[in-house]
């Protein structure tokens, strides 16, 4: 509740921005294509087009263009700007708001009453004056239709900014997603919800005064946007936000609960060294580690075998002791990245199953498992299954299961629980591991890649010299069955705990002092 | 006045002619109607005078110059050009339709208001009542004539009428044709009016053109239509109105003792 005014200020931000774009770009290039029959058709069609590509993806889809873009410019004119956040989020919503504002305004200029333009021109007026004085003017209560969905769009699209890195009302929703907090998956929508209607009523209002041609109506709707609107910057402006250069080290975090709390213990941290330090959570994988190799994040925690698979394209597997090295070496060596270290566990992809069973089988490890896989169920998530872990894993052990069902992680616990399967590929730190007992079996043949969770500082963050020291009695500080209670803590329902609270918990577990 | 040597148009790269090498004058001072059937051309021939159409043979010259040496723009700001829809702006009041074209050429706004007072008085239409009416809320009649003053703003010599009271009742229609006539009179306008209404034509011009598929039949005087009609087609044309007006003639010396 406390980043109200912040979330709420940059949502208004990028929404406002991104339409008054939108529109500066779509209304003369409406104006063209009503005028000339053989735009037309190419510039609707091509802003329908764009309409049609998922928010998500248009979002996503520039923060790499614009990485490339970046380098360019930098290596050609010197010149540095951040891909992350802000200008992906603008770029992506102001296309999206094109195509309302441009149909509606074509359709507007042709729909306008013939015997109009013909009085027009009889009397004398250039094209320029037809369109200013006569077409604009009676074309403009569909126009402002036009904005006015735009703008309820925008405002809605506005919430999938977070896994760039833009704030927004959506950090609500992807934390509450992530972590399973449906009170803040609600409050984010209804916030963006109740912002979006205010704008739409007040557009409408500004629609009835050009309709009616009520200069009254017309006012009041412009007071109740600027209100609304600077009400919506004014905190930004306050603290100096908006664009600002960046005062505080920025920790990162992926989309899973795990990494919530992690940002928050490193934050805490820093915190309390008197470093002042945010969290930017909910960035994907990939985002996140060029995010830290461009300086736009200076710390977050990844694992050892993410970087070895995904970014070193590593196909072969070694013991953890060697593929931490190598991935420290190789991430100083290609992207100056600082790898503090391990923070003692690991969160691999991991068999589990329930414990009085694997005791029962007397099984403890995965060769051990693999005689008795003929009558049993797997259970793993859409994503496991597709990715090479498998079938090395597989292939490996001769797992050869009678059959395999899929799950959402909540219901793959419950499932195993339920014997509805008999092992599930979970992860080695979740925290139902323990809250429902289940035993992890042993990987002797190590088929799968050690997933040890590191600490990683961006180039400039390494720098800065205060900045390692700090963070340094993190690692090896965390055990797994720490780190375990910590996921649980806020994971579950019963005496669900905050991302906060669960962080100052294992931060005093660490220290095993009071903070 | 105006003059038309050989002019054509033709809007399919000339395999058919809308109108069809046209040579008319309308003197100074005359009130010219041209009259004809749907797609006799009439309404084409009016547009080309200023240029709202472009011709695409012959030379059409307006005051001893041709056409196309103005800008099309200035052309038309110096002819009133009032059409059957009417056409006022919806989103403006009665004064600011009027005050278009003064407000284009650039007149002080004084003199705009004195014109358009002098202009709705001109039109039966008291300024204080009027002025500042939207045009929804008046009858199609008053809406023409607000038309009219509109095209009267700047002083005009010509004015073009397309089938100016085309859209309105009998009644109306008679008085709007009374009052324009007395107005082209006083202010010795030059006006060339299309209408496809028999009677309206010969109460109205000093001299009819008859038009039929794009060519000129016959320009004369309503007189000289009606007794020396010059082919079968005007004969027919001018047979309505002289069975009507006979009709009409035999009704009222019934009913006289």
């Amino acid at each position: 509740m406390a980043d109200l005014p912040e979330y709420l200020g940059q949502h208004v931000l990028i929404s406002a921005l991104a339409l008054a774009i939108g529109m500066a770009l779509s209304l003369p290039l409406a104006v063209l294509a009503a005028r000339s029959r053989m735009l037309r058709w190419p510039v609707l069609t091509v802003a329908s087009v764009i309409q049609t590509i998922p928010s998500l993806a248009l979002l996503a889809l520039f923060y790499p263009v614009l990485l490339a873009v970046a380098y360019v410019t930098e290596r050609a004119l010197g010149l540095s700007f951040s891909a992350l956040g802000f200008l992906p989020t603008i770029i992506a919503l102001t296309l999206y708001s094109m195509l309302p504002i441009l149909r509606n305004t074509v359709t507007g200029i042709l729909n306008v009453d013939p015997a109009m333009t013909e009085a027009a021109r009889g009397l004398g007026m250039r094209p320029r004056q037809v369109l200013f004085r006569v077409e604009l003017p009676l074309a403009l209560p569909v126009i402002i239709a036009g904005i006015r969905t735009a703008t309820v769009w925008v405002v809605g699209i506005a919430t999938l900014s977070t896994p760039v890195g833009q704030a927004s009302l959506g950090n609500y929703i992807f934390a509450g997603l992530h972590m399973e907090n449906w009170i803040s998956v609600l409050f984010g929508c209804a916030v963006a919800a109740a912002l979006a209607i205010v704008l739409d009523q007040l557009i409408g209002l500004m629609q009835s005064a050009a309709a009616n041609r009520s200069s009254m109506r017309a006012f009041a709707a412009a007071i109740g946007l600027v209100l609304v609107i600077g009400g919506g910057l004014s905190p930004l402006v306050v603290c100096g936000r908006a664009g600002g250069a960046r005062r505080e080290v920025v920790v990162g975090a992926k989309t899973f609960a795990e990494q919530y709390v992690l940002a928050a213990v490193v934050r805490d941290r820093l915190a309390d060294a008197g470093i002042e330090a945010t969290t930017r959570e909910g960035l994907g994988s990939t985002v996140v580690f060029r995010a830290l190799a461009g300086n736009e994040i200076d710390c977050y925690v990844d694992y050892s075998g993410t970087i070895w698979v995904n970014y070193m394209g590593r196909e072969d597997i070694a013991d953890a002791q060697t593929v931490l090295r190598e991935v420290t070496a190789w991430l100083k060596h290609e992207h100056g990245i600082v790898c503090l270290g391990a923070l003692g566990f690991e969160n691999a992809y991991a068999l589990a199953m329930r414990r009085e069973r694997a005791e029962a089988l007397g099984v403890r490890t995965i060769a051990g498992l693999a005689a008795h896989t003929p009558t049993m169920q797997i259970g793993g998530s859409y994503e496991f299954f597709g990715r090479p872990e498998w079938p090395t894993i597989r292939d490996a052990y001769g797992l050869r299961f009678a059959g395999r069902r899929q799950y959402q992680s909540t219901f793959m616990y419950k499932a195993v629980q339920n014997a509805d399967v008999d092992v599930i590929a979970a992860f080695s730190s979740d925290g139902r591991i323990t809250a429902y007992d289940l035993v992890v079996l042993e990987d002797p043949s190590n088929a799968i890649p050690p997933y040890d969770a590191v600490l990683l500082l961006s180039p400039k963050a390494a720098k800065m010299p205060r900045l390692a020291e700090t963070l340094r009695p993190l690692i090896g500080a965390v055990p797994i069955d720490l780190m375990r209670e910590a996921n649980h803590m806020v994971g579950r329902d019963e005496n669900k705990r905050t991302v906060d609270e669960a962080a100052r918990w294992l931060l005093r577990q660490i220290h095993g002092t009071a903070p | 006045m105006i003059r038309l040597h050989h002019v054509s148009k033709s809007y399919d790269g000339g395999r058919t002619l809308a109108v069809r090498n046209l040579t008319l004058g309308v003197e100074r001072g005359e009130l010219m109607v041209l009259l004809g059937e749907s797609g006799c051309g009439k309404t084409t021939t009016l547009k080309m005078i200023n240029r709202l159409i472009e011709s695409t043979a012959g030379r059409i010259e307006v005051d001893g110059q041709n056409v196309r040496d103005h800008d099309p723009v200035l052309l038309r700001r110096g002819i009133g050009y009032v059409f059957q829809r009417i056409g006022l702006f919806p989103h403006m009041t009665v004064a600011q339709n009027v005050a278009i074209v003064p407000r284009l050429q650039g007149w002080t706004r004084p003199q705009i208001e004195e014109r358009v007072r002098e202009l709705l008085d001109m039109v039966d239409m008291p300024p204080a009542e009027f002025a500042d009416r939207m045009p929804r809320r008046l009858s199609g009649g008053q809406q023409q004539r607000v038309g009219v003053a509109r095209a009267l703003a700047v002083r005009p010599k010509i004015m073009l009428m397309d089938e100016p009271f085309g859209a309105l009742d009998p009644i109306t229609r008679a008085s709007l044709q009374d009052q324009y006539r007395r107005i082209h009179d006083r202010l010795g306008l030059t006006s060339v009016m299309v209408t496809h209404d028999m009677t309206e034509a010969l109460l109205m011009a000093s001299r009819i053109a008859v038009l039929s598929s794009g060519r000129l039949l016959q320009v004369g005087a309503p007189r000289d239509l009606l007794t020396a009609p010059a082919d079968a087609y005007v004969r027919q044309l001018m047979q309505t109105p002289k069975q009507q007006a006979d009709r009409l003639e035999a009704l009222v010396e019934e009913t006289e003792p």
